[in-house]
């Protein structure tokens, strides 16, 4: 164990040179913003033309759900990997006792304002084909009730239906690949959805991925519903 | 100086003092937050430029990009958390095995 002095230099030793490289960063960075090109060319044009095809009203549904599909594809499978990965590290799951988590004030709000978030979630994911709204953000609402949920120890990190949780986390993605894919049988490229269908599509869609954003963003709160294997010591 | 320059170099000063504080404290929540924010800090100067393009709207693509950004921040944050309390669980130490004297005080 080094000295209580030698410690004081060692951490001045590394947090001049980290001021100066922060420092020197935020100048570069700042420099970089100041003297960007003018005018600036965008994706408007582009988008304004295009939102005829795309079956909603809002440009940033559209983009996220028809003309970058693939993104919210990919980003639900990234959502899906952070969960295999924080089951794998066998988290004791965050569990609370009913009788010493839950004042009679706790029990009593959770009860009302789970309905209440419910209600915004739908709310929330209809909203977003004409304004700002959207999976996401009815997901991490339905997530915010699934958490409230835990810590009032109304639920268990360990469900005993574990299999129609999988499937719920899973099933935004499945539905989503399922539908890309199929139109592609019918000639179209890879989530690309002919016009006609796309609102009733992306609607659904969107449906899926808010039941499964929300199950896997709790559930990621939740840690892990497995059972540590026994390893050797 | 405009608004979105003011915005976008707002958004350059978080990530820069995020950038001292993931070298200079060892704590790992603390990396984890440093990073976390500079995500947003990032998510802040990306937001801004969708506000530099010609027209009445700002430019959609930025914005659903931002929001995918977000949900992978989410992810990663999440990840990270659970290795910290896994890395607590293991050493009983918030710190990395590579911190040789961690210092007593958050400081």
């Amino acid at each position: 164990m080094a000295s209580p002095t030698n410690t004081r230099l060692r951490r001045v030793l590394i947090r001049v040179p980290a001021a100066l490289l922060a420092a020197s960063l935020a100048l570069l960075l700042g420099w970089s913003v100041v003297t960007l090109p003018e005018p600036a060319t965008g994706l408007t044009g582009l988008v304004d033309a295009e939102m005829e095809n795309s079956g909603v009203d809002h440009p940033v549904t559209a983009v996220l759900l028809n003309f970058r599909g693939y993104d919210t594809f990919l980003e639900v499978g990234v959502l899906l990997l952070a969960l295999v990965a924080v089951w794998s590290l066998y988290l004791a799951p965050a569990d609370r006792d009913p009788e010493t988590a839950q004042t009679p004030v706790l029990g009593l709000l959770v009860r009302m304002l789970v309905p209440g978030i419910l209600v915004v979630t739908v709310y929330l994911l209809w909203a977003g084909t004409s304004r700002s709204g959207g999976a996401f953000q009815a997901g991490a609402a339905l997530a915010a009730a699934g958490e409230l949920l835990l810590l009032a120890g109304f639920v268990r990190g360990r469900f005993r239906r574990e299999r129609l949780v999988r499937f719920a986390l899973a099933g935004g993605f499945g539905i989503f690949l399922a539908l890309g894919a199929g139109f592609m049988l019918l000639g179209n490229d890879l989530l690309e959805y002919p016009p006609e269908f796309a609102y009733g599509l992306i609607l659904f869609i969107e449906g899926a991925l808010t039941v499964s954003i929300g199950f896997t963003l709790a559930a990621l709160f939740f840690g892990s519903p497995l059972e540590a294997p026994e390893v050797e010591k | 100086m405009t608004s979105v320059t003011l915005y976008a170099l707002s958004g350059m000063v978080v990530v820069a003092v995020c950038v001292y504080g993931l070298v200079s404290y060892p704590h790992l929540i603390r990396k984890i937050l440093a990073i976390n924010v500079m995500g947003s800090g990032i998510f802040l100067v990306f937001l801004s430029f969708s506000r530099r393009v010609p027209g009445e709207n700002p430019d959609p693509v930025p914005h659903a990009m931002v929001l995918t950004g977000i949900v992978v921040a989410v992810c990663a944050t999440a990840f990270a958390l659970a290795l910290a309390r896994r890395v607590h669980e293991v050493t009983r130490s918030s710190y990395l095995p590579e911190e040789q004297d961690p210092p007593e005080e958050a400081g």
